[in-house]
């Protein structure tokens, strides 16, 4: 009853940083609220994988084991999350916007008939008042909600930030990205209750309907949510070859590349190598942004960063603001002076 | 076989190239100064859908869309590219309708088409970005779904089992599904054929009743009663039997509290050109500072 849920993602018997993250974001939440912290975690040859969550806060650890329920396919997870909220009524569930998050989140908020946020970059707890229409006197009436979890995302194209707020159904849910939400080790020693399910009570054998052929996972190539230095490109760097610019200057900082969903889109870069809301986001000790505008959604990935340089045409690029060190000029023309004079003063 | 096919469709502004217009003063969005598109990871569903209709021939594609009239226009451009009917879910008490809430009027609509084999959308659309209604739909008429698909490798009629390969984070896999089955189509799947010649032609005046004026309504009925295709499918919430506590805002959990403008919390910036003695002068700091090298 009460408690806030995460939904912990594995990747074979591991459970995944993004899971982490929310597990720390959810113990803060449940202190505010002063309920339990509870987690599900599904998959196969799960024995121990408490370990790896206890540390995080977590109050009870829901462990769902069973040949079929890894590699992950929606039915049988959603069966588990529906059923099992059926009996816990959860206030809250977290989920990583990750494929599997945002593939199972929308299914159990159906089921659920519940709200569900996606891409949140923020989660607070404070109260509501609901407009639901007139009185006799025609004056508004208002419903008056404590202690809901306000879910905040950018949105329309990052030129607002909303606040989502779903005060009449349960659970409140929202998606986070890897990433944003910091995950932090509350004591390695933690006391929580482990409970093993029995999955034929949750999952009927008929859930069991997709079979996973084939399944290929690479390790990142890149590690661009760990790297001190980011040096990362947007639209304004004008084409793939000038992105060799971006990757030259990171080689000589001992940095990695990253860029905006514009310049992903143009097809400059790699999809994994987005930064912001929809990608991934950073807080690295310095930032270059190389043609980068600074749309909401880019600045919500990076902003935290330490130092941001902005590399700019246009003086008046809204990431110029936010910038510690603003060049005036365009890519072509500073990245190579970059490159050059940093590498005469480091020899 | 001949399959039947649901492709899921969505008139979005175009957030791709928001320009400084796009707010109001009063911080609402400036639909008006947004133009309206087909919603691209659609466009990439219905390419799939295509595909399938190509491997199958007699198959039919029914494109179904919920928004204002006006959005007839992502039908008009689906029969262009060889779909085959459209139906616009279109209602005053449609409007306000958060993932939830659209998922079951659009699964309404598609129960009422009633007969479907795989039924196709867009990962996500780029208005909302949320990738939520495609599984929503799926959970609410019974069905199993296969999300962030690239490619539909290849469908076994006579055993109703599909073979997809989908991404995943940090890779890819490949799943074999039942049908019937939603399947929700990424961006980097292969882009849709272009308009073919004639059936510009041929659809180019398809309307919904409601795009008509009214003074030449009754020549339009006369012409399109000879050419019924001209007939757009417009729907209404009771046209699709719709509970009306479950579409629009009432059907809505979540609201919006409050959304405001960004304001970025603005540094001191320093300011300097391109030149090569303020691009050195910047590195040199940034090394004297150990903040670099």
């Amino acid at each position: 009853m009460d408690s806030v849920y995460v939904y912990c993602e594995i990747e074979g018997t591991t459970v995944k940083d993004v899971s982490l993250e929310l597990l720390t974001k959810g113990r803060k939440l449940a202190n505010t609220l002063g309920v339990k912290l509870e987690c599900v975690i599904a998959g196969a040859g799960l024995d121990g994988v408490e370990k790896q969550v206890l540390p995080f806060g977590v109050d009870k650890v829901h462990i769902f084991d069973a040949p079929g329920l890894f590699p992950y396919t929606s039915n049988p997870h959603t069966s588990i999350l529906v059923n099992l909220f059926k009996e816990e009524d959860p206030q809250i569930c977290l989920m990583g916007a990750t494929v599997i998050g945002r593939d199972l989140g929308p299914r159990v908020s159906s089921a659920l008939f519940s709200g569900l946020t996606a891409d949140c970059t923020e989660l607070e707890i404070g109260d509501f008042d609901m407009t639901c229409g007139l009185d006799a006197d025609k004056k508004p009436i208002v419903k008056h909600f404590e202690n809901k979890l306000y879910q905040i995302r950018p949105a329309f194209g990052g030129n607002i930030v909303a606040t989502i707020v779903n005060p009449e159904h349960r659970p409140q849910m929202a998606t986070v990205r890897e990433g944003v939400m910091k995950k932090e080790v509350l004591d390695p020693n933690y006391k929580g209750e482990v409970v093993r399910h029995d999955v034929a009570k949750y999952v009927p054998a008929a859930e069991y309907v997709v079979k996973v052929l084939d399944r290929h996972v690479e390790q990142a190539k890149h590690n661009l949510k760990g790297a001190p230095i980011v040096v990362a490109g947007g639209y304004g760097v004008g084409s793939k070859e000038n992105f060799d610019m971006l990757f030259e200057l990171a080689k000589e900082l001992h940095a990695e590349v990253g860029a905006s969903r514009a310049a992903v889109d143009a097809g400059f870069v790699d999809h994994d190598r987005q930064i912001g809301q929809t990608g991934v986001t950073v807080r690295p000790k310095v930032y270059i942004a190389c043609g980068i505008s600074g749309q909401i959604q880019h600045i919500a990935g990076m902003q935290d960063s330490g130092i941001i340089i902005s590399i700019n045409s246009d003086p008046n690029a809204p990431i110029n603001s936010i910038a510690d060190y603003v060049i005036n000029g365009t890519v072509e023309e500073v990245l190579p002076k970059m490159i050059k004079y940093y590498k005469q003063n480091t020899k | 076989m001949a399959l039947k096919i649901v492709v899921l469709a969505k008139q979005v502004p175009d957030t791709r190239n928001v320009g400084p217009d796009a707010m109001t003063p009063e911080g609402t969005v400036n639909r008006a100064a947004l133009p309206a598109v087909f919603n691209p990871e659609d466009l990439n569903a219905l390419e799939q859908a295509l595909r399938l209709k190509d491997q199958f021939p007699g198959s039919t594609i029914s494109v179904v869309t919920m928004g204002l009239p006006k959005s007839a226009e992502v039908i008009r451009e689906s029969l262009f590219r060889g779909a085959d009917f459209g139906y616009v879910v279109t209602d005053r008490c449609l409007g306000g309708a958060d993932t939830l809430a659209t998922s079951y009027t659009l699964s309404q609509a598609i129960r009422k088409i009633g007969d479907y084999d795989i039924i196709l959308g867009g990962r996500q659309a780029i208005d909302g970005d949320t990738a939520q209604v495609g599984p929503q739909i799926a959970e609410k008429l019974g069905l199993t779904q296969v999300t962030y698909a690239e490619e539909i490798i290849s469908l076994d009629e006579k055993a109703r089992k599909v073979v997809i390969k989908r991404h995943i984070d940090g890779g890819v896999e490949t799943v074999e599904a039942p049908l019937p089955l939603v399947v929700t189509v990424n961006g980097s799947a292969a882009p849709c054929r272009p308009r073919n010649a004639k059936r510009v032609m041929k659809y180019k005046n398809a309307t919904v009743p409601a795009e008509r004026p009214a003074e030449k309504a009754d020549e339009i009925a006369a012409r399109n009663a000879a050419k019924p295709y001209l007939n757009i499918n417009q729907w209404g919430a009771a046209d699709i039997d719709a509970d009306l506590n479950q579409v629009g805002k009432a059907g809505s959990p979540t609201n919006v509290k409050a959304v405001k403008n960004i304001v970025f919390k603005a540094k001191e910036s320093r300011v300097m050109t391109g030149s090569d003695a303020d691009v050195e002068g910047l590195i040199v700091e940034l090394l004297n500072d150990k903040i670099i090298g």
